[in-house]
């Protein structure tokens, strides 16, 4: 088997705007272009587009002459799923999308994904689904051995997905798919375009703002991105700014801050198992994650704020008095705080924010306090 | 005086028997936006080709090695507060520390600017 890189449908674009790539889940992606610290804060000012076509799109529908029409397909489709997450998906209303997770029989977690309702009558008995690049194979074979014929996976990762984020965003995908502007955070639809064809677009991201991802077909995307570059609104963004406008908002990274080890309670996403779910126990590793519900985890997730300059990044053990009590799993600086921060997983007894522990950097014990998620306040358009 | 580089693109700029050391302009540029810097003590010995310091990016921590061999005699405390200062000016004011020399013959192993500039790119 080849292990060649992969590139994306932009590749010739971003060749023209950077020498800096790095590999990333087997793909050769665009790691900064005027630098990490511009792209962030221009993402948080204005607007930032990111090609995430890595990322693992697909849409999971009954097969053709299934008879069912409205709720009664979505649910059939949405229990199936559910055969593999925590999350209320047979609830999930026209139109809406959900944060979950694959969860694996001990109760750890094998992906985390989004899972969306698509909102006309028309189109029910679909899923529209995006998990991560680095577990896609995996994620997809699970998927179609659950459904076992029942249901149809269609891979849509030979598209591009653009990520265009920021408070400038809504305003510059006026000018493509106007229409776009009436989504709220966590839905998507459908919107058919003169000169781009159909884009799915959800109002969805993982930097913290108002933002929306957009799934184009290959062939139309470069004009899309030069499009939505000439507004003179956005910078293209690289994975650099990607992970630390994500870990400013407190988002998980699977393979760092997620994995097959650790629960979703752990992982402090409890709200993403909604009462049906609970109550049913219905999902793999219900056991251990109903459990962890009532009587708390052992461990969590935390925010960790340096009370010096040294960043503390991924792999750094976290000390209580000389005792090792947890180790960071994400780490880097905040351009918003001019600061370090850190997320990682602590004994439940060192959890409370305000609690003040040592992150070991290069051997020495450095100060940190544990606070809240995110770092940086959420700035999504609810509605 | 003109500036000598090791190929692990630190620079050292002598006077005397006290070498100002920093990293090159080619680095700085691959490191991107540097936030933080760590310093040895003044007063640790510090030998060529070990690490001496740490720089961090955005992105990653890097190791600075020591271009020649000495004491540490200063350390430039602007990068505590400014770390920045070494993407703005990182052949001059964002020099890291300053080296007695133990052995002035080692400066001869450097490369100069010309050899430098073909191996930096």
């Amino acid at each position: 088997m080849s292990d060649a890189l992969k590139t994306l449908p932009l590749d010739a674009l971003h060749r023209r705007r950077t020498s800096k790539f790095a590999p990333f889940a087997g793909y050769d992606m665009p790691l900064q272009y005027a630098g990490v610290i511009p792209e962030h804060q221009a993402t948080r000012t204005k607007a930032g587009l990111f090609d995430v076509s890595h990322m693992g799109p697909a849409f999971f529908a009954l097969p053709k002459g299934h008879g069912l029409t409205g709720d009664a397909a979505h649910r059939a489709v949405a229990s199936i799923i559910e055969r593999l997450v925590p999350a209320d998906i047979q609830g999930l209303k026209p139109g809406q999308m959900r944060y979950t997770m694959i969860t694996n029989a001990a109760g750890g977690v094998l992906d985390d994904l989004l899972i969306g309702r698509p909102p006309l009558e028309s189109q029910q008995g679909d899923l529209y689904l995006v998990v991560n690049a680095g577990a896609k194979e995996e994620d997809f074979a699970l998927i179609a051995q659950v459904a076992a014929g029942d249901a149809n996976l269609v891979r849509a990762d030979d598209r591009a997905l653009l990520a265009l984020q920021g408070p400038l965003a809504e305003a510059v995908l006026a000018a493509i798919a106007p229409e776009a502007a009436d989504l709220t955070f966590m839905h998507f639809a459908r919107f058919e375009t003169e000169n781009y064809n159909r884009l799915t677009i959800s109002r969805t991201g993982y930097t913290g703002e108002d933002g929306f991802e957009i799934l184009v077909r290959a062939e139309r995307a470069e004009a899309l991105a030069q499009a939505l570059l000439a507004s003179g609104e956005v910078a293209l963004a690289g994975l650099g700014a990607r992970d630390s406008l994500r870990l400013e908002a407190g988002l998980c990274l699977y393979g760092h801050d997620l994995d097959a080890l650790t629960s979703p309670i752990e992982a402090d996403l409890a709200w993403t198992i909604q009462k049906r779910r609970r109550e049913a126990g219905d999902f793999p590793g219900a056991a251990r994650i109903l459990d962890e519900l009532k009587s708390g985890p052992s461990r969590k997730r935390v925010g960790l704020k340096p009370l010096e300059r040294a960043p503390a990044r991924e792999g750094s053990e976290i000390v209580k008095d000389g005792v090792i009590v947890g180790r960071v799993t994400s780490g880097g600086f905040s351009p918003v705080l001019n600061a370090p921060i850190s997320v990682g997983y602590v004994d439940a007894a060192f959890a409370a924010p305000g609690t003040v522990l040592d992150l070991i950097v290069r051997g020495q014990p450095r100060p940190a306090e544990v606070v809240p998620l995110p770092f940086v306040p959420h700035r999504y358009k609810k509605g | 005086m003109s500036l000598r580089f090791l190929e692990s693109h630190e620079w050292a700029d002598v006077d005397g028997d006290v070498a100002t050391v920093g990293i090159s302009a080619f680095a700085a540029e691959q490191l991107g936006d540097v936030v933080y810097v760590e310093l040895p003590a003044i007063g640790r010995a510090v030998k060529k080709g070990e690490p001496m310091a740490v720089v961090e990016s955005a992105k990653a921590a890097s190791d600075v090695y020591a271009p020649l061999s000495g004491e540490v005699v200063a350390v430039n405390d602007t990068l505590s507060s400014a770390p920045e200062t070494v993407n703005e000016a990182p052949q001059a004011k964002g020099w890291f520390v300053k080296i007695k020399l133990a052995d002035a013959s080692e400066l001869d192993t450097l490369m100069d600017e010309a050899a430098y500039a073909a191996h930096a790119h």
